[in-house]
């Protein structure tokens, strides 16, 4: 394990999985990966492909439909792998959270209740420096877990 | 087409694909590399918008309603705006209505570049992606300067807007619209000569005019097969009497076509904003309106970076909506896309293809997944 993560904290592949959000924080994954930002410096790559993929970063609420698919795609990823949460209605389910009783009818209100998540990225949506924050945070925690 | 059913076979793309930025299903029946028809599964983005703002005040439900669509948020606050004031029947003051075209139309030149780069990637273009997403930044840190955020902005606000536009927002606005216009004009002299994207583009995802019309197609996907339409023009709104653009159509029909029309979109709207710093008249920007709205029904018609949006309104004469409807431009522009992905005689469409054809509408799922899509056929 020791000499897996060490490589990983070198080059986490991330895998991006929209699961019913609005673009907002779509659109800033993207960005990150864009000149200006640049976040491939940090070794981060961004991975079309599950099985590729070590970082699972999912943005927007979770709908009912997509719950299923969403866990399927984690289960496929190899071990070990992390979970980032980007934006409000992942964290919490941010402006669904509240429907007159509880969360909108179609939504999960908040990411982990579903999936173990290493990273949260708060903002509405986050700017991609918040993002490449959150993510150099979550490498870090990777080199210093044993 | 009987005859050779049994080699047809199913192909899913989705929900999880590379060539997907959001969850979406396309099930694509193919014959060989050629697709013949494709199902359409857009449920994954249902997140029970329309119910939620039953539930909540118009001031809050402004922001819910913004979160429709993350890349065109101003359009959606806009038409939410416009019926609301609409059923009190209250103008708005003239600076705000020039201050509503301007954010408009800076939105629509960041989402039109967004999205020549994600076409740009989808054919395979990676470092023309890089170049427009680094321009498209300009246009970014202008609204952020200017309207206070990025990407998700409130800046409109029922009876008007929230921020007024200083003397050196102005300026940098000037400045940055100079250096846009200067990219675009690039970026079209690129497409027109660069042989990859007009191999990739040309003669693929036709859709005739007279299809078009039938199907019910809506902005750029229309008017790149020669329709003269535009929510701008027909049915103006805010202060787009008052300022001068040019509906831009083109003739080709195809996917290539369609970025011509963007591209022209753009420079138009570039324009449009200049024309709004020079005209801006003076005045208050926010005109205070009662929290319970009269009862009454209201529908709104704006023209979106995508194409025509529409809202309707039910008030009740509560603090509260008692219905509220969206219809998006990506669901009017679904019906066409199953035209454009349907190989017929001569026109084939190859499997490789089908995520350029899917990104030549501008596809937004996050806005049309309100509605429910029956499988026809």
């Amino acid at each position: 394990m020791g000499v897996q993560r060490w490589a990983m904290g070198r080059s986490p592949w991330v895998l991006h999985f929209n699961t019913g959000s609005c673009n907002g924080c779509d659109i800033e994954v993207v960005a990150t990966l864009t000149p200006r930002y640049d976040i491939e410096r940090f070794g981060i790559f961004l991975k079309g492909s599950p099985r590729h993929a070590d970082v699972l970063m999912v943005t927007g609420p979770i709908t009912r439909q997509v719950k299923d698919r969403l866990i399927r795609v984690y289960e496929q990823m190899a071990e070990p792998k992390f979970v980032v949460a980007v934006g409000s209605c992942c964290i919490s389910g941010g402006v669904f959270s509240n429907c007159g009783k509880g969360a909108c009818y179609n939504v999960y209100a908040g990411l982990d209740s579903l999936l173990p998540v290493d990273a949260y990225v708060p903002g509405c949506p986050p700017k991609p420096e918040a993002i490449i924050d959150g993510i150099t945070k979550l490498v870090k925690k990777i080199k210093e877990e044993k | 087409m009987s005859s050779s059913y049994e080699r047809i076979f199913n192909l899913p793309l989705g929900p999880q694909h590379p060539a997907l930025k959001e969850p979406v299903l396309l099930d694509l029946k193919v014959e060989g590399e050629h697709v013949v028809d494709v199902a359409l599964d857009v449920s994954y983005n249902h997140r029970g918008m329309e119910k939620a703002a039953e539930y909540r005040t118009y001031v809050q439900d402004l922001y819910l309603i913004e979160r429709i669509c993350g890349i065109c948020n101003i359009a959606h606050t806009l038409s939410f705006c416009q019926c609301v004031e609409g059923l009190h029947g209250k103008e708005i003051p003239e600076r705000a209505k020039y201050l509503r075209v301007i954010a408009e139309e800076l939105e629509r030149i960041q989402s039109h570049l967004l999205w020549l780069g994600v076409a740009a990637h989808e054919i395979g273009f990676d470092t023309f992606f890089m170049y427009i997403w680094l321009d498209r930044e300009i246009s970014l840190d202008l609204m952020e300067e200017f309207a206070g955020n990025r990407i998700t902005t409130s800046y409109n606000a029922i009876g008007g807007v929230k921020r007024d536009m200083t003397p050196e927002v102005a300026n940098k606005m000037k400045k940055g619209m100079d250096k846009l216009e200067e990219r675009v004009k690039f970026y079209k002299k690129v497409v027109l000569s660069e042989r990859t994207v007009m191999k990739r583009t040309m003669g693929i995802g036709i859709l005739r005019r007279d299809a078009a019309i039938q199907l019910n197609a809506v902005g750029p996907t229309l008017r790149a097969s020669g329709v003269d339409m535009d929510a701008r023009a027909d049915d103006p709104y805010a202060a787009h009497s008052l300022v001068p653009f040019k509906v831009v159509t083109d003739d080709g029909c195809d996917a290539f076509s369609r970025i011509i029309v963007r591209l022209d979109e753009t420079l138009e709207s570039i324009n449009m904003i200049r024309y709004c710093i020079e005209k801006l008249p003076p005045g208050p920007l926010l005109q205070r309106l009662p929290r319970r709205v009269p009862a009454g029904d209201f529908l709104t018609r704006v023209e979106a970076p995508r194409g025509e949006l529409v809202h309707f309104l039910r008030a009740d004469g509560s603090d509260k909506p008692y219905r509220y409807k969206v219809k998006t431009p990506t669901f009017s522009n679904l019906a066409p896309l199953r035209e454009m992905l349907r190989s017929k005689g001569k026109y084939v469409v190859n499997v490789a293809d089908v995520p350029v054809i899917l990104a030549s509408i501008d596809p937004c799922f996050s806005c049309t997944s309100r509605n429910e899509v029956v499988k026809s056929s």
